[in-house]
């Protein structure tokens, strides 16, 4: 059957062996690609015309913003995934999302005032992507205060999973709602129809540093995941085998 | 037979039993409506009294004014019937839980929604606001407190019976309310502007049907993982 693997991954044991394996390609994989993105980004890409080398923080700004997007939207996918099939791993892989998604909007946060301070000239301003950003950032906190104020493992599971996915659904419609200003960041350079606004040493390394930061959030995440499966499991016999054998 | 008539029938039981309750202690649902009209006059007193900078303030203190107090009003939304047990009663009942939170929703904004739609005007006017744009700030602050009462549901039904759940409260609810809050703003703006504001006004009533659609339902789901 082509679902097999599905309910296999549904399977404590079977996730915390298949994902202890990922977790080092992931890995290695992620480190290549950021040293290579970071190398090509900060030391052999061009200075802008306009923005002379201040541009070169998007190399961390950019994969952060995706990331922090993109972590939210693994996290509603997990957590409907628990709530449908009732999967506990898919909960500890949405709880594990959390705190890692809330960092990276916290480090696109930042690194974005820190560039705005010179290209601007101020810290922050009311502009449509970044308050967006910022209430990404509460919803996360608003996730995790959910998590954490419920004691009861499973309700905290899945009234959590009901706010991801309703804050999932009202993530577009915050976006375009606070898109009603005039937006002052800089459009879209990346993925935009025709060829890319940059030139190719420009957007190269910043395509590495964008996969980079996706397998490294993969990496992260499966680790943390593994530390969930094992806190919830903490009575099951297979952990005693798996221990026993490492 | 739980049918969706049954289930109609039993909102509208619902419907005239929370009203039955709730007019035997006016004190409790008047509150917000006190607290709103108390947060709006503090902004003058704050600011100053000179009416022209009142009046480009005036959407934004009137909208966050509501805002908060709409927060506030939520804790008496499932409170009280998740104390005694008779949410319990209403998730085992059989019938539809999202027509019965439905119904409790609707009571709850004709309690506490209402009041501030009825008030807006007076506050405007007070923050300075032109006769002509009375009707336009009213229409707003109506399509803006039903999205705000129902989006707030989901908060109330996550949240329930948790110890210390008002600051988490706000911060689930803050967010999620932020569309209404902007298109709210515009439109009463643009009221008080005396400009048209048709287009803010489809807007903040398209969010008002998409949460009558949807909030019921994750209303509905929060409250029977709560109760378990």
């Amino acid at each position: 059957m082509a679902w097999t693997w599905f309910h296999r991954c549904g399977s404590p044991p079977h996730f915390y062996r298949i994902a202890g394996k990922l977790v080092p390609w992931f890995g290695t994989l992620a480190a290549l690609l950021c040293i290579g993105g970071l190398i090509g980004g900060l030391v052999l890409a061009p200075s802008d015309y306009l923005q002379g080398e201040g541009y070169r923080i998007i190399y961390v700004h950019v994969p952060a913003a995706t990331l922090s997007m993109m972590a939210y939207a693994v996290m509603a996918l997990a957590a409907a995934t628990g709530l449908i099939w009732r999967m506990n791993v898919a909960y500890a892989v949405a709880a594990s999302c959390a705190p890692i998604g809330a960092s990276f909007t916290i480090i696109a946060l930042v690194t974005g005032s820190l560039w705005g301070r010179p290209m601007w000239g101020t810290y922050w301003v009311w502009d449509p992507r970044l308050v967006t950003e910022l209430l990404l950032l509460f919803l996360y906190l608003g996730y995790m205060g959910l998590r954490s104020a419920i004691e009861e493992s499973g309700r905290a599971d899945r009234a959590s999973a009901i706010l991801a996915i309703v804050g999932v659904v009202n993530l577009p419609i915050i976006h375009y709602s606070v898109d009603w200003w005039n937006s002052l960041h800089q459009g879209h350079t990346l993925l935009k129809l025709g060829a890319p606004s940059m030139p190719p040493s420009m957007y190269v390394p910043l395509i590495a540093m964008i996969f980079g930061f996706m397998l490294y959030f993969a990496a992260v995440l499966l680790v943390r995941a593994r530390g969930e499966v094992l806190r919830r499991e903490r009575t099951a016999r297979w952990l005693l085998e798996v221990i026993g054998e490492g | 037979m739980s049918g969706p008539l049954s289930a109609g029938r039993a909102a509208l039981q619902l419907i005239r039993r929370d009203l039955h309750l709730a007019l035997r202690r006016p004190g409790e649902w008047l509150q917000p409506l006190g607290f709103f009209v108390i947060v709006t006059a503090l902004f003058p007193l704050a600011l100053d009294a000179d009416l022209s900078r009142l009046r480009d303030m005036a959407p934004g203190v009137i909208w966050v004014g509501a805002l908060l107090s709409s927060l506030l009003a939520l804790e008496l939304l499932f409170r009280e019937d998740g104390q005694d047990g008779s949410l319990e009663q209403l998730a085992v009942s059989g019938l539809s839980l999202a027509w019965l939170l439905l119904a409790k929703t609707c009571v709850h904004w004709l309690l506490t929604g209402l009041p501030l739609v009825l008030v807006a005007p007076m506050l405007a006017t007070a923050l300075g606001a032109p006769a002509a744009a009375l009707p336009g700030v009213l229409a707003a602050l109506l399509l803006g407190s039903i999205a705000l009462s129902l989006i707030g549901a989901i908060g109330a039904a996550l949240t329930l019976g948790l110890r210390r759940g008002g600051t988490l409260l706000a911060l689930i609810v803050l967010p999620l309310a932020v569309p209404v809050l902007v298109f709210g703003a515009q439109a009463t703006a643009r009221a008080i502007a005396l400009e048209p504001l048709a287009g803010p006004l489809y807007l903040l009533g398209a969010l008002a049907v998409l949460a009558a659609t949807l909030a019921p339902l994750a209303a509905a789901g929060a409250v029977r993982i709560s109760l378990e």
